[in-house]
């Protein structure tokens, strides 16, 4: 789908059907690969040029840059995989997403391409090795996708995490 | 406090052994808070740079104690229990702000940025009836009042009066390393919290461990930004508490490499290169060629220049068996906005999502975790050598300074020696 057929079937403010499905699924296969280990899938839900942040909701009030995690390339998040996958050692875990409802508005036009934004609230638990759940990150996803080959995908990701307190550590995404 | 009630076990008088209990026991705890963080100490509290004007204030812990720093209108930064002297009510609830007067939500007791009560409402109660009694003094009560001093804006509190002077406290060497970090007027860029599971000290001995850099944080040892193969060393103190452990990048060679990390599975693979290498350059910014510092400033301070990447690490203490790390971070006030870009880059190398750092506090909990019930058992701790602690060793295979912290710690905890 290009960026003006999209526009020709747009149904007001907040884009057409079709793309506004295509974006509700491209948020459920976020979730759904994370939750699943599947990094090397969830990579390919984002744009070549494209940025992934986890923001912790204190810097965002105070004004302060500094993420909790980010990656400013596909390349950076190549290495963050690879990092998780032949690097680092980290908590042995299984991570569930509660996704909230998605609030899609636009496009807009950026540079000549549409451009959506994205909003959901997120849950995230974590289930040890001993099936001990606990409840690791709640915040909103504050996104802008666009299309590209007919494909949804996220240009930013940014994750603000209201628990900016981080229990343990952070390794695989939120 | 005797030997005898802490039940401590210490069967080398050169601190290459360890007791378990040290981590767990409950009264062991308490005479800490005693002893060290409200003892002669001097516990890391802020950076000036957070509170620059006048009502400045932020609020943080000391061991157990929540304390509230602000900066004065004479310009002077004071810090206080950050308790209402009424009843005893948190007074200040929020983070960091702003503020003329320090005013307690419960019943609007408030305080002047010197910690002076200036005002009581109803003091003289209502139509003559109620207020406080003709002969309560409002000018007599102050807050609790740490006592303050800044070097290079690093700003330390001690609730004792028999504390050395802070310079002294440092030493030379510690200063030194605090004139170099802080070189230049700093400029904040942020905050990262972690939750720990597991023992203060803990951590203390984690950060004195420049063995431990490349053998659990893997990131380090594959990409090759920190090896025990590389010039550095250990220096510390003459007390020994604090340490200042640093290191050269790009000072080993790949046969030297290989050879040192034969005896080791799955650390060590020259396969691996990243496709965004930039976040590992190190612009050069400090006369010297070191590329990692990681300073101890016994007993809760961590600061680290991981090549551009630095901040300070505040441990706090939550009981013997949690603790939370507070992680600030800044550049320099004259960076521009690459650099800053470069340093936001780099931060993902640290901190509780860090590529480099991620693995210490699981290393942490899985240490408290595994001696829960092992009170009568040590740590071994001889990597480094044995006998007198030195000063200085320039070489990394070493967990020496982790023995300087606990000769301190013994010290202060008033720990007699075994008969």
């Amino acid at each position: 789908m290009s960026g003006s057929a999209m526009g020709s079937g747009s149904s007001g403010a907040s884009g057409g059907r079709g793309e506004r499905q295509a974006i509700a699924d491209l948020m459920a296969d976020y979730v759904h690969f994370i939750d699943n280990d599947r990094l090397e899938d969830w990579l390919e839900l984002f744009a070549e040029d494209c940025s992934y942040r986890i923001l912790s909701r204190e810097n965002v009030d105070a004004g302060y840059p500094l993420e909790l995690m980010s990656c400013y390339s596909k390349d950076m998040l190549r290495d963050r995989i690879l990092s998780l996958r032949e690097a680092v050692l980290y908590n042995v875990h299984t991570d569930k997403h509660v996704l909230g409802a998605v609030r899609v508005s636009g496009p807009e036009d950026s540079d000549g391409s549409p451009v959506w934004s994205v909003q959901a609230n997120y849950s995230l638990y974590q289930t040890t090795a001993n099936g001990e759940t606990s409840l690791f990150s709640v915040g909103t996803y504050r996104d802008r996708v666009v299309f590209s080959g007919g494909r949804a995908l996220f240009a930013e990701k940014t994750v603000v995490a209201d628990t900016f307190t981080v229990d343990r550590l952070l390794s695989t995404p939120i | 406090m005797t030997a005898a009630a802490l039940e401590l076990d210490w069967p080398a008088d050169d601190f290459t052994r360890i007791p378990f209990a040290a981590y767990h026991d409950d009264d062991v705890y308490r005479q800490e808070q005693e002893r060290i963080f409200r003892g002669p100490a001097w516990n890391y509290l802020a950076l000036e740079a957070e509170v620059p004007e006048p009502g400045d204030f932020v609020t943080t812990v000391i061991g157990d104690t929540p304390v509230l720093v602000n900066r004065r209108d004479d310009g002077e930064v004071s810090a206080f229990v950050n308790r209402c002297m009424h009843r005893g009510t948190l007074l200040k609830r929020e983070c960091r702000g702003n503020s003329r007067m320090h005013t307690c939500f419960y019943h609007q007791w408030s305080y002047d940025l010197t910690g002076q009560l200036r005002g009581v409402p109803f003091a003289r109660g209502h139509r003559g009836q109620g207020g406080l009694p003709a002969d309560f003094d409002i000018a007599s009560i102050r807050l609790d009042e740490m006592q303050v001093q800044s070097y290079q804006g690093v700003l330390f509190g001690t609730f004792s009066d028999g504390a050395e002077p802070l310079e002294d406290y440092l030493g030379p060497s510690v200063r030194a390393e605090l004139d170099r970090i802080f070189a230049r007027p700093i400029k904040l860029i942020g905050y990262q919290r972690q939750r720990i599971f597991g023992n203060w000290k803990l951590y203390n001995d984690n950060v004195r461990d420049p063995n431990h850099g490349a053998l659990l944080h893997m990131f380090h040892a594959t990409f090759g930004l920190y090896r025990p193969t590389q010039l550095g060393g250990a220096k510390m103190d003459s007390r020994h508490r604090h340490n200042i452990s640093y290191s050269l990048a790009g000072t080993s060679d790949e046969a030297g490499d290989v050879e040192a990390f034969a005896d080791t599975e799955n650390v060590f693979d020259q396969g691996f290169r990243l496709k965004d290498p930039s976040m590992l350059a190190y612009r050069k910014e400090y006369p010297d060629d070191i590329t990692l510092t990681i300073l101890s400033v016994f007993p809760n301070l961590v600061v680290q220049q991981i090549t551009n990447s630095l901040c300070t690490r505040q441990i706090q203490t939550r009981g013997p068996g949690e603790m939370d790390l507070y992680w600030t971070y800044f550049g320099f006030a004259d960076d521009d906005e690459e650099m800053t870009r470069h340093r936001l880059a780099q931060a993902n190398l640290v901190g509780p999502g860090g590529l480099i750092s991620m693995e210490d506090g699981e290393a942490v909990e899985m240490v408290h975790t595994a001696v829960r019930r092992e009170q009568d058992e040590h740590a071994v701790v001889e990597i480094g050598g044995k006998g007198p602690i030195a000063d200085h060793q320039e070489y990394l295979v070493t967990e020496t300074p982790i023995r300087g912290f606990w000769s301190y710690y013994y010290e202060l905890m008033g720990i007699e020696p075994a008969a």
